[in-house]
């Protein structure tokens, strides 16, 4: 019992940068712009999120630097492919190899040295005292619990406010958003900003929370299951917590395994290949629930 | 029809708009002005410059010259928000709808609707809009399954609904019914009356004549006559919108009809969404003999013809092209048998990022001379797209530009090139003559017309009556994916038609 | 503020490659400009840094036949993505399918290590060929038939690869003969390829990157194979109706783009480490370096043997920042995802003209 109530609690955490990661790319998709430099975005804000740590001590401090770094990067992917509209795949590729450089660079003098403050998790009274999910539930991190309010909040957005109509709109058909008077570019840059700052964000969990030491390729490919997670979720906020918690079990998997002798880098690979997978039951999904992703998504929209 | 209110001040003026795409002054110092309370018509053929017009109006584009003024001030429209401020509606010829969200949900984007919930906030006043207007439609259906008819009505009720005082409906009939044709008209008289005014795009004559108090006419861009409705007849308008006298009727050569090329037998084939788009449909077309498809789109034509030229399967029935049965066969096969398709969709038929050349030996290029052992032979290439090129006066100075340089009606020129070169047993056009300026129009038509001569089953499938009945020796009407009736074209007339159109068995 | 986006339609082709080639130089100098800003915040002394590229790598022969060395598994993938990209087939995994053709080359080297010569250089890059290939035919296929994005497949599978590689130098094929390093056995001579007297250039990997360059320019300008890619890559609707399977394209396109991957890493363990070492040892990057040295060439194969010589050099100048700046190597990339950004950019310029309109 006290097995699985560690299990839970780890799975909850490994989960939340990949739910806070995805939940920025379902908004950017939506709004029909595919943002392939998650990986890039991620692991930027992990270095700044580590180094403003590191600096100032207040981890706070890291998360909102993390968030404006992933940001600002987004707001590039943004300007070329929603201004100058040109092809999504390769300018979100460039970004990736982009913040893959400028963090190792900036990294470089950190390499190894754990982080003296991390973020102290909180620990609800009584409920954190029920047996099993106590832990797991009620004593984490405060980015757990935003991650989890962010979701829901996401969720109304998209589906019960004006706002939400706009976005899906314009990820839809964009020529008839515009034709509705909805201001198409600003919507679009919106959406991927948030999914620049979200990325900063879950990069910076991975380097004040959950392996608070600097390491060369800390993401090492994070970015990318979360692109993949995006389309399991079926482009929804909610269904993205289940995708994300799975995928953290199937990481927490991956180290409870290896005393019983596997291999570590066999192991190693669950993460991708069930991503894989994970692919293959969205795609079936979509077939079958005539649900797809956004019909504009990866084509750029230009008034004449 | 109000003669009285035409007295007051225009709500809408144009003040020489001049507008210019590449190779075309699509609006050339036109003068528009629009009074309240009227049904003010804008006539002209495709291409004569009247969506780009109402686009300008609509903040979709941007005028190079001229001024704008409503109300007798000078405005500035430069998107449809600020069109829509000033009180200006567009339902456009095709649809701007967002078809996986519903049609409430689609109102409300057009609207301020409140931000929590806003499908709730704004449904009591789109019923009560629903209900004054006869605008009957279920509010919390996705969009793409609604029927034509009823999408039209959804686009109507997001461009009332924000106070609109001046309407644009921009071809608005193309997909009626004839009695959904009537109800429109009913709804335009209504809107009127309260002083709001319409401006109605469109090509046909007999609707101009029916429901407007006033018509400019446009000609390549330029206005060439501006009256009151009551002062002028189908003739004259025929004349202004043309420039010449306009021959109603097409010469029809004489041609004996031979043996079945194509049959089709029970067919039933799915559309995109999995539901049913063809229920067991059955005709015969000869050679020598048009075979017409009438009817408004959406009722299972572009399933049908898709699935003959093997582009979509079919869940049972036979189609049999000279005796072979081809039901299901890959589009290559289908082809290699002498089957010719001109597509519905243009963009289906042709390659922008190749050349000329290159797309003209799409059907063929795995046949001697392009191609011997897997290698092309470019100077056979070559040659093959100049011939075609000068046969079918395609506008372009050499064949290896790039084929997105062409212009629309070129366009269509290079797909029929390349489908009509081989020998036709069976040619399949899908809206040939769709968008296409007159001389191309007349082009096209003088091809299906020759090959008809040389012994080809031509079916047509076209939303252009006129084009159908005067086209065709037999027409066929297809309703809800079903034939419900056929007749010869010299028996047909527009009204019988329409009910068939309409579901009205007979 | 609005952009207005005016399209020219009239490009005459002469004035269109010279442009191209223009802003192609542009675009590498951007990069460089970046990168050096991004090192000189690091405190690297740019004159230092330009001058060993300039000068040590391109001006003396060992630096240039070292950036041969690094061009080579670069050109290979380069050469085999133009075919993909043309296809509109997004491999980013050419890193794996190298990986893979690497680990086969080692497999075969060190169990079939009777075989004579003459057999076993054959069989390696036959067997280095189809791993890449089979990698490369997996994402083809969950393309093929359920749509899968092959962007993320292709990644994936690239870590996937990695690990493998991980698994073995650390597990069942750890060399018994060197002190426990997560390494193989030297692989047997039988298998070690040709070296050019002085330097590190694999022969028989430079022949085959040379011959591949001219053959797959030859097939997709001249072939009914290249004509079916390009139809599929610019419109599938038109390549349905002409006939023309997805299926067989994508397939075939990735497994040219996979194979001339797994010859890659045929190359980098026969000709240079003559074992399997950690990944990143063995492949530097070239997968995703490639991507953007196809990209700088407009995917034209022979091209592609220019730009990779020069990302080659650029390879080496990284390693030897490494060494005196202490600097990452990752660094480089840096400076590809602005080569690769300001390409983007120049590339619409040579289509449309922008004018920009400040409007209130």
């Amino acid at each position: 019992m006290e097995y699985i109530a560690v299990l839970l609690h780890s799975t909850i955490r490994a989960g939340t940068p990949l739910l806070v990661g995805t939940l920025g790319e379902i908004y950017a998709e939506r709004s029909g712009v595919l943002n392939l430099g998650v990986e890039g975005m991620m692991i930027v804000g992990a270095v700044v999120g580590y180094i403003v740590t590191y600096r100032t001590g207040n981890p706070w401090l890291g998360v909102l630097a993390a968030a404006i770094a992933g940001g600002l990067l987004s707001l590039i992917h943004a300007f070329i492919s929603i201004t100058l509209g040109v092809n999504q795949i390769v300018s979100g590729l460039a970004l990736t190899m982009l913040g893959l450089g400028l963090s190792s660079i900036m990294g470089k003098d950190y390499v190894g040295i754990a982080l003296p403050s991390t973020i102290i998790p909180i620990k609800i009274p009584v409920l954190s005292e029920l047996p099993i999910i106590g832990e797991a539930l009620f004593h984490q991190d405060p980015l757990v619990y935003f991650s989890l309010a962010l979701a829901l909040v996401m969720w109304l957005i998209l589906f019960k406010t004006s706002l939400g109509i706009m976005i899906r709109a314009v990820g839809e058909n964009p020529a008839a958003a515009d034709a509705a008077g909805v201001n198409v570019y600003a919507i679009r840059y919106a959406c991927v900003f948030i999914g620049g700052l979200l990325s900063g964000i879950a990069g910076a969990y991975l380097s004040e929370s959950y392996t608070p030491v600097w390491i060369e390729n800390l993401t090492a490919g994070t970015g990318w299951i979360i692109i993949g997670l995006t389309i399991f979720s079926l482009w929804s906020p909610i269904r993205a917590i289940l995708g994300a918690y799975l995928f953290g079990g199937i990481r927490v998997l991956q180290f409870r395994l290896q005393p019983l002798g596997i291999s570590p880098n066999l192991l190693a690979m669950l993460p991708y290949a069930s991503t894989i997978i994970a692919l293959l039951i969205g795609a079936k999904e979509t077939i079958r629930k005539r649900i797809g992703a956004p019909s504009a998504l990866g084509q750029p929209y230009i008034r004449e | 029809m109000n003669s009285g209110q035409i007295l007051s001040k225009p709500i809408v003026e144009m003040k020489n708009i001049v507008k210019r795409f590449p190779g075309v002054v699509a609006n050339d110092h036109i003068n528009f002005k629009v009074y309240p309370g009227e049904v003010h018509a804008l006539l002209g053929e495709n291409g004569a410059g009247k969506t780009t017009l109402m686009n300008i109006l609509y903040g979709i584009y941007r005028p190079d010259e001229g001024e704008i003024l409503i109300d007798g001030r000078r405005v500035e429209i430069k998107s449809p928000r600020d069109a829509i401020k000033l009180g200006i509606g567009m339902v456009h010829q095709h649809f701007m709808l967002i078809e996986t969200l519903s049609a409430i949900e689609n109102i409300a984007l057009s609207m301020e609707a409140s931000f929590i919930n806003p499908t709730e906030s704004i449904r009591s006043e789109i019923e009560d809009l629903m209900n004054k207007y006869g605008l009957k439609v279920d509010l919390d259906a996705k969009v793409w399954q609604l029927s034509t008819g009823e999408k039209q009505k959804v686009e109507i009720l997001k461009a009332i609904c924000r106070g609109t005082r001046i309407l644009i409906l921009d071809e608005p009939t193309a997909v009626l019914t004839p009695s959904e044709v009537k109800g429109l008209f009913k709804f335009m008289r209504k809107m009127v009356k309260e002083g709001k005014s319409i401006i109605f795009v469109t090509h046909k004559l007999k609707e101009v004549m029916e429901v407007s108090d006033r018509v400019t006419v446009l000609r390549k861009g330029r206005v060439v006559g501006v009256m009151k409705t009551s002062e002028t007849n189908e003739n004259e308008l025929a004349r202004m919108m043309v420039g010449r006298e306009v021959l109603f009727t097409i010469e029809k050569p004489k041609v004996e009809i031979g043996r079945v090329k194509l049959k089709v037998e029970n067919l039933r084939v799915l559309g995109d969404r999995g539901e049913l788009a063809v229920k067991d449909v059955s005709f015969i077309v000869r050679a020598g003999e048009i075979y017409g498809i009438a009817g408004v789109a959406g009722n299972g034509q572009r399933e049908l013809v898709e699935a003959i030229a093997g582009l979509r399967k079919a869940v049972s029935g036979k189609i049999i092209i000279n005796g072979v049965d081809v039901t299901n066969r890959d589009p290559k096969t289908i082809a290699n048998l002498g089957v010719a398709f001109i597509p519905e969709n243009r963009r289906m038929g042709y390659v922008p990022g190749l050349n000329i050349a290159e797309n003209l030996i799409l059907r063929c290029y795995e046949q001697k001379p392009f191609t011997i052992k897997g290698v092309l032979n470019s100077r056979a290439i070559r040659e093959y797209a100049l011939k075609l090129i000068r046969e079918y006066n395609i506008v372009t100075p050499t064949p290896e530009a790039p084929a997105k340089t062409l212009s629309g009606g070129n366009i269509q020129r290079m797909i029929l090139a390349r489908e009509l070169s081989g020998k036709c047993e069976v040619i399949l056009a899908a809206h040939p003559t769709y968008g296409l300026d007159v001389k191309s129009t007349e082009y096209v038509r003088k091809l299906l017309l020759r090959q008809k001569e040389r012994g080809a089953a031509i079916l047509l499938v076209s939303e252009d009556l006129d084009e159908i009945i005067s086209l065709s020796d037999r027409i066929a009407v297809m309703f809800n994916g079903q034939i419900v009736g056929e007749i010869k074209s010299d028996e047909a007339d527009i009204e019988m038609l329409g009910e068939m159109m309409a579901g009205i068995k007979i | 503020m609005t952009l207005t986006l005016k399209i020219k339609l009239e490009r005459k082709h002469e004035e269109a490659r010279i442009l191209s080639l223009i802003y192609t130089i542009i675009s590498v100098l951007l990069g460089l400009l970046v990168s050096g800003l991004v090192l000189a915040i690091h405190g690297v002394d740019l004159v230092q840094a330009y001058g060993i590229m300039a000068f040590q790598v391109f001006g003396t022969a060992i630096g240039l036949s070292e950036a041969i060395v690094r061009a080579i598994p670069i050109a290979l993938c380069g050469i085999g993505l133009t075919v993909a990209f043309k296809a509109k087939m997004w491999n980013i995994g050419a890193e794996g399918q190298l990986l893979m053709g690497a680990i086969v080359t080692t497999g075969l080297a060190l169990y079939l290590n009777e075989l004579p010569r003459y057999i076993m250089i054959p069989l390696i890059f036959i067997g280095g060929f189809t791993m890449g290939a089979l990698w490369g035919i997996i994402p083809a296929l969950l393309r093929a038939y359920f749509n899968i994005n092959e962007v993320i497949v292709t990644t994936m599978m690239n870590y996937i690869a990695m690990e493998l590689v991980r698994y073995l130098i650390f597990g069942p094929w750890r060399g018994a003969k060197e002190w426990g390093y997560p390494i193989t056995d030297e692989i047997s001579d039988t298998a070690k390829l040709m070296a050019i007297p002085g330097t590190r250039i694999h022969i028989e990997t430079l022949l085959i990157c040379l011959i591949s360059a001219l053959a797959v320019y030859f097939i997709m300008n001249k072939t009914v194979f290249g004509y079916e890619v390009k139809v599929v890559g610019e419109n599938p609707d038109a390549a349905k109706y002409a006939g023309i399977s997805f299926t067989r394209i994508a397939i075939l396109s990735m497994l040219i783009s996979g194979g001339l991957a797994g010859i890659a890493g045929t190359g980098e363990v026969a000709g240079i480490h003559h074992r399997l070492r950690y990944p990143e040892s063995i492949s530097m990057g070239y997968g995703f370096t490639a991507i953007i040295a196809a990209w700088l060439a407009r995917l034209n194969p022979i091209g592609v043997l220019l730009t990779s010589l020069f990302f080659g050099g650029l390879t080496v100048s990284g390693h030897l920042m490494k060494m005196i700046f202490r600097l990452p190597v990752a660094v480089v990339n840096v400076f590809n995802g602005v080569v690769l950004l300001s390409i983007l950019i120049a590339d619409l310029m040579t289509r449309y003209r922008i004018e920009v309109v400040l409007e209130r």
